[in-house]
């Protein structure tokens, strides 16, 4: 079975960052903007590089959007940042009518998803963004899972024509994945070969994805690891192989089961293969205050979770 | 200063287009479209430097941007009649499969729209960001951007109106169509808002107010003095005072013809006090 090392615990935020500064460097076109959270999105750098390039837009964030869909027009490439909830709930109708339907090439760049934020609690957690992003046509979603990850996707999607949502997160968690590797929007990436479960993960649930799997080949069970980064457009040929394979599927996401990557899993194997699935995700709730390790344990997202819906659904085929 | 006659008889065809357009499928919003005739014609015919061949980014020339998308049917009108696309197309405004939606987009690949409006107040966002795109380009033309005043109770304007002072953007000209009227009646009795001169002054910006809003000379005095403000460190708004449904008597001094379209027997009546100049589409 292969294996992955973590290479030192890292916040895919910075990733961000670092993809970010590079991008400052390479492409002119690149702006940023940012409502009054530059710290927290790892966004000093361009600032302090490229300060003409750099919009402290305060905290407004339906202005921040608006103006990013200026920006475009003119040739500019506006990334902005800010929380995940107040990247896409508080500025839904923005993002919708100027940046989507207005097919504008913006890239809103979203951290603190999920609940992995932590002790700031439900209002700044949200288990909604990849549901309402995914639903607005022409929208890429993506959801990286590590820091090198999230560095070469902040890169590939400033190359990438259109609009783009980049979910990303808060807490120091595993980085595995090859640096400087090529990001392939809308490619899964497999990351174990297996025949009893496929599992199919996305965000911080790929690592704890992969640690369920070596739980699983230790009582004898053989997990395919998935590595979905790319929740639209979907990669459904990677997913229809391995589950024409292993018969069964089981999704993972910092994300309530309604709406999220699973759905988007269900919905292609209805068309195609239906096979029994488990959902890893949040049960149609809102988060609340705690560390993220205790939050992820409460509210069944970590790889004790996975292991145990990989059992189930394997009993179900 | 320009020949005003003809621009006051491109007005009256855009008039009879409005009312053309809004009666085929009887819908559409005429009192805001025809209260903003005289402005659009005047800014697209005389004071925006624009370039034949539309394009989307636009650099090297002037553009505008309507924020109350409502008013797709002046909208619509001058931009045909300004040369972006066949004055027959005005033929299809509303209809299944038409580039004339009912409130402007990008998505039909109309040329001369640079951007969707129609859920209020986010023009001026957009507008900002167009014109720190200049800015970054080294581009010296103007942004131009449209609000009612009924939808300058949508808050994301006044991050927008705090921002472009904060920022200097000092390339943009946002107008308000201070027509007093909104849906569901008088601004004044749907959410009185005061001085928008005033607020508009406390934000930072430069306000220059044209009273009379529906007389090209005064659009073309009023504007040129908003132009020469430009570039002072300050946005520039122009206070637009328009007649709601002006050019039309029973549309005028009511906020009734806001979103309705006129039946048969009004149209004939409307376009009887608008005589054909240039020719109907």
């Amino acid at each position: 079975m292969k294996t992955y090392e973590n290479t030192g615990n890292k916040d895919t935020r910075s990733g961000f960052g670092a993809g970010l500064t590079e991008l400052g460097k390479t492409n002119e076109n690149v702006v940023a903007l940012c409502a009054d959270l530059i710290g927290s999105l790892k966004m000093d750098d361009f600032k302090a590089n490229h300060p003409e390039r750099f919009y402290q837009v305060g905290i407004a964030e339906a202005n921040m959007i608006g103006i990013a869909a200026g920006l475009t027009i003119g040739g500019k490439i506006p990334f902005t940042g800010t929380f995940a909830n107040f990247s896409t709930g508080r500025v839904y109708d923005q993002i919708r009518q100027s940046v989507a339907y207005s097919s504008k090439n913006v890239k809103i760049c979203a951290s603190h998803a999920g609940i992995t934020l932590g002790e700031d609690g439900a209002t700044h957690q949200i288990l909604e963004d990849i549901g309402l992003m995914k639903m607005l046509p022409g929208m890429t979603v993506i959801n990286t899972c590590d820091f090198n990850q999230t560095k070469a996707a902040t890169l590939a999607i400033a190359e990438h024509e259109g609009p783009v949502y980049l979910r990303f997160g808060r807490p120091k968690v595993a980085n595995f994945t090859p640096e400087n590797q090529k990001f392939e929007i809308g490619k899964a990436v497999q990351l174990t070969e297996g025949t009893d479960v496929t599992i199919v993960a996305t965000g911080h649930l790929v690592w704890e994805a992969l640690e369920a799997s070596k739980i699983l080949n230790e009582q004898g069970i053989s997990a395919e690891v998935i590595n979905i980064h790319t929740i639209k457009p979907l990669d459904e040929s990677v997913i229809l192989g391995s589950i024409a394979k292993t018969g069964c599927v089981v999704t993972a996401e910092e994300h309530n089961y309604l709406g999220g990557l699973g759905e988007s899993v269900s919905r292609t194997l209805v068309k195609n293969n239906p096979v029994p699935q488990e959902f890893v995700a949040t049960n149609d709730t809102f988060g609340e205050s705690g560390t993220p390790a205790q939050l992820m344990d409460k509210y069944g997202l970590n790889s004790k979770a996975i292991v145990e819906a990989s059992k189930k659904v394997i009993s179900r085929k | 200063m320009p020949n005003t006659q003809e621009l006051q008889d491109l007005t009256t065809q855009v008039r009879r287009d409005i009312l053309r357009m809004v009666h085929k499928v009887n819908s559409g919003h005429p009192g805001g479209s025809l209260g903003c005739a005289e402005f659009l014609v005047t800014l697209y015919q005389e004071i925006m430097d624009r370039k034949d061949h539309f394009d989307m980014d636009g650099i090297g020339e002037d553009l505008f941007f309507l924020s109350n998308g409502h008013i797709s049917p002046v909208y619509y009108s001058v931009l045909a009649r300004s040369g972006y696309f066949s004055v027959d197309e005005l033929n299809t405004f509303r209809l299944i499969n038409s580039r004339l939606q009912g409130h402007p987009t990008t998505h039909e690949g109309l040329p001369g729209v640079r951007i969707a409006s129609g859920s209020l107040g986010q023009g001026m966002s957009v507008a900002i960001g167009a014109a720190q795109a200049k800015k970054l380009n080294g581009d010296s033309h103007l942004i131009y951007s449209l609000h009612g005043d009924g939808e300058l109770q949508e808050g994301q304007n006044w991050e927008a109106i705090m921002y472009a002072s904060a920022k200097k953007v000092d390339n943009l000209i946002s107008t308000i169509d201070l027509n007093g009227k909104q849906i569901d009646g008088a601004t004044d009795d749907v959410l009185p808002m005061g001085s928008i001169k005033q607020k508009f002054e406390a934000f930072g910006w430069i306000a220059i107010e044209i009273e009379k809003g529906n007389d090209i000379k005064a659009i073309l005095e009023g504007m040129a003095e908003a132009k020469s403000k430009t570039g002072n460190g300050k946005p520039v708004c122009v206070l637009l005072k328009t007649e709601m449904g002006n050019g039309v008597d029973f549309m005028m001094h009511t906020h009734a013809w806001h979103g309705k379209a006129p039946n048969d027997e009004q149209l004939e009546i409307a376009l009887s006090q608008n005589p054909e100049t240039l020719g109907d589409y």
